[in-house]
């Protein structure tokens, strides 16, 4: 494939009367791993939304082009079942529900979706066990119910082995290594790296140089009230480490 | 109706026909209207000894005295009971052998409401007692349960087979003065299930029977009866399905159990009527009375139900705690959409000492329905470090609808406790959000949450009517957002 997978054009979001988004551009080749950085409120979050379809929030000209369709009209499960994943900076809790249950509720539909016949219980259940293995997720853990009195970090570790079992096209990761330890992220950031392919790509949101370090991204995109202000390599990342985002306003 | 009725002579009933019984495709009914001599057609048409007629008529004379209740939320247009049917049976009720014997039409029409007979004998160890309109057809699986000494099979079949078991038991837990849907019950009764488990046996297989509705404008009126002797064990399992159809029509059955010194027994309903249309016109009216005794020490009930249908339940499945160390369960998920009202819970009478009941409410509400549970706890003087414990949890899927918590608890006993916790909620925007974002649609997510908050009650029922439940949860909700 080639081309860019998701492109943004002058995108412009409301959330009520106030404009959150203010003429933002980006654009993400296949097989390339992208982060934002940015000060807290500026943002990162409503455009993760806006990408998935969430109503909340009104795009109010501008365009998003995901695998050459304009998406802004579609629901949020179509945008889903197109391929893009976000994982929540704060998922949800979803009770009665187990994470084994929920999995093979989204991987079905995904499935569907696509075309595909669902898998049979016991293929799916040793495709799930592959995943969680590498992520260090054991069976107990899929019988819980979904991130029903789970530590952030163990939500956030859920939420990675969504990402897997999903195996998307684009991934968008709000934040999700803030609440990982030491060793968590190691591994959620292998397990990110381990799925990397030619044919996906990742939008990753982060306060952190940490994870950067471990994702090599090909670029850094700065996001200050509403619009990239600056984007570069690497080295952006430790410069905003240093130095905060204060150059950038 | 074209003609009209007097005093039916002996040849009459003989010949419904000249009678002027309607006689639909595959009916015979019994005249429009109550009075004594429908009365006596159907005891006579089902030739019962005089004991049970006496018993219908006396019914029948308590009820002229009686009203219909009131005190619940229900609304619902004045029922007027001449304008009911009494009694209908597929053509002729001859006994039947084998399921090959139903007409094929009837077995049709199963396999259009999706649970063919014919399937559920293969289920593997699940006999069916299948009830078509108010007559038992066919009963499958009771040679094995003979080897046992089980009984199950039709009251009708009861009341010739085993007379002195039914005149034992028959109206000792629901007596016929009870209310006036179980009195009006009573004195109608047209069919429904017999079980009796004999001292020591454990039921080998679930039981299991599907009721119908399907004759237009026929009241019905199912009687179980249930005894489990002592030290037995039995899961019964009901479940109910009616095709689409514009009339309201009246249900009002009686459910007795009677569990002595040890025994155990579990019943599960689905429930699925036909609840009426979009706009609220149509669906049952379901009157039951359900009530379990645990007349024997160490007894233990456990009601479990999923109710889905109808436009009007009332229904109130209860225990009374008799014996000593007896406990009572009460598990229920009350589904309501559109204009469906439902007015429904439990009744644990706390008699015995040391005695336990366990109260476990899911309500979901959508639409415009509105979903009410009225539960009672009672301990009495004498019972002694008895224990309730009762969670109602209401979720509301839309902000026309109304959900209503209403217990009342009464103990006598001061080592007694009763408590109580009670939830509303409704599905959040986020908790959408996220199961779209995870690619399912809006039914999907709703089923699914749904299916969670029920999760407690769902794991009750046995493992094949779980999955059937579960669907059912997704089929009632359908169309009730967006
Ligand atoms: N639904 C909403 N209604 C009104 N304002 C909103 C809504 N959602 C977000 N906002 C506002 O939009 C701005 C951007 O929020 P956003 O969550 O995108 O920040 P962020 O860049 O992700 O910050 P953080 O680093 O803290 O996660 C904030 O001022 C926030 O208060
Ligand atoms: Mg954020």
């Amino acid at each position: 494939m080639s081309g860019n997978l998701l492109e943004i054009n002058d995108l412009h979001v409301n959330a009520g009367e106030k404009e959150i988004l203010k003429g933002l551009n980006l654009s993400i080749p296949f097989n390339e791993i992208h982060a934002i950085m940015g000060p807290n409120g500026s943002g990162k979050s409503v455009l993760s939304n806006v990408l998935s379809g969430n109503e909340d929030y009104k795009v109010t000209s501008g365009q998003i082009i995901f695998k050459n369709e304009n998406i802004i009209e579609l629901k949020p499960n179509e945008i889903s079942n197109l391929g893009l994943f976000m994982a929540f900076q704060y998922p949800v809790e979803i009770p009665g529900v187990t994470l084994m249950n929920f999995l093979k509720t989204i991987h079905e539909a995904n499935r569907k979706a696509n075309g595909l016949e669902k898998l049979g219980p016991s293929d799916f259940l040793k495709y799930v066990r592959e995943k969680a293995k590498i992520l260090g997720i054991n069976d107990e853990v899929l019988k819980r119910q979904l991130n029903v009195g789970f530590s952030g970090g163990e939500k956030k570790r859920n939420e990675t082995l969504q990402l897997l079992v999903l195996d998307p096209v684009l991934t968008i990761l709000d934040e999700t290594d803030s609440g990982l330890d030491v060793d968590a992220l190691d591994i959620v950031s292998d397990g990110i790296v381990g799925m990397k392919n030619e044919e996906n790509s990742f939008l990753v949101i982060t306060h952190y140089k940490k994870l950067l370090d471990k994702l090599s991204p090909s670029k850094i995109h700065i996001l200050v009230d509403g619009r990239i202000v600056e984007s570069g390599g690497q080295d952006l990342a430790e410069k905003i480490e240093n130095n905060g985002f204060e150059s950038f306003n | 109706m074209n003609k009209k009725i007097n005093k039916p002579t002996e040849e009459n009933f003989n010949n419904p026909y000249e009678f002027g019984f309607e006689t639909e495709i595959e009916s015979v009914f019994a005249p429009k209207g109550l009075n004594e001599d429908v009365i006596r057609f159907i005891s006579d048409k089902k030739e019962e000894p005089k004991w049970l007629l006496d018993w219908r008529l006396d019914s029948y004379k308590r009820w002229l005295k009686m009203k219909e209740p009131n005190w619940s939320s229900l609304r619902y247009p004045k029922i007027d009971y001449q304008d009911t049917y009494y009694f209908s049976a597929p053509k002729e009720t001859e006994k039947l052998k084998s399921l090959d014997e139903v007409d094929p039409k009837l077995i049709e029409t199963y396999n259009k409401l999706g649970i063919p007979l014919k399937e559920q004998e293969w289920l593997a160890g699940v006999a069916v007692d299948a009830v078509f309109d108010s007559v038992s057809l066919g009963t499958t699986f009771k040679e094995k349960l003979k080897e046992d000494g089980v009984i199950f099979c039709s009251f009708s079949e009861a009341v010739k087979e085993h007379p002195e078991i039914i005149k034992k038991y028959l109206g000792t837990v629901v007596p016929n003065s009870d209310n006036f849907f179980a009195t009006l019950n009573s004195a109608v009764f047209s069919d429904g299930s017999f079980v009796y488990i004999p001292p020591g046996v454990t039921c080998p297989m679930e039981l299991s029977t599907y009721f119908r509705i399907n004759a237009a404008g026929t009241g019905q009126f199912e009687r179980t009866l249930l005894i489990a002797d002592e030290d037995s064990y039995v899961s019964y399992l009901e479940g109910c399905t009616a095709p689409m159809r514009d009339e309201h029509q009246l249900h009002a059955a009686v459910v007795e159990l009677v569990a002595l010194k040890g025994a155990e027994i579990k019943y599960s309903t689905v429930q699925n009527w036909y609840p009426g249309d979009e706009n609220g016109k149509g669906g049952v009216y379901n009157f039951v009375t359900k009530r379990g005794d645990c007349r024997g020490d160490n007894s233990k009930i456990s009601w479990t139900q999923v109710e889905t249908g109808s436009a009007i339940t009332w229904k109130y499945p209860s225990c009374i705690l008799k014996g000593d160390n007896s406990s009572g369960e009460f598990h229920s998920i009350a589904i309501s959409n559109n204009y469906q009202q439902v007015d429904s819970g439990t009744k644990m009478l706390h008699l015995g000492k040391n005695t336990k009941s366990r109260i476990i409410s899911k309500g979901v509400s959508s639409g415009s329905s509105s979903n009410t549970y009225r539960g009672q706890v009672n301990i009495h003087p004498k019972s002694e470090n008895s224990r309730n414990f009762t969670q109602c949890d209401s979720l509301l899927l839309t902000g026309n609808c109304s959900a209503t918590t209403i217990p009342y608890v009464e103990s006598k006993n001061k080592t007694s406790t009763i408590e109580h916790e009670a939830t509303s909620s409704k599905i959040s925007e986020d908790q959408l959000f996220y199961c779209l974002q995870r690619g399912l649609n809006e039914e999907e997510a709703i089923a699914l949450i749904v299916n969670g908050f029920c999760k407690e009650v769902l794991q009750k029922l046995p493992m094949e009517f779980a999955v059937e439940a579960q669907k059912l949860l997704e089929i009632s909700l359908e169309g009730s957002v967006g």
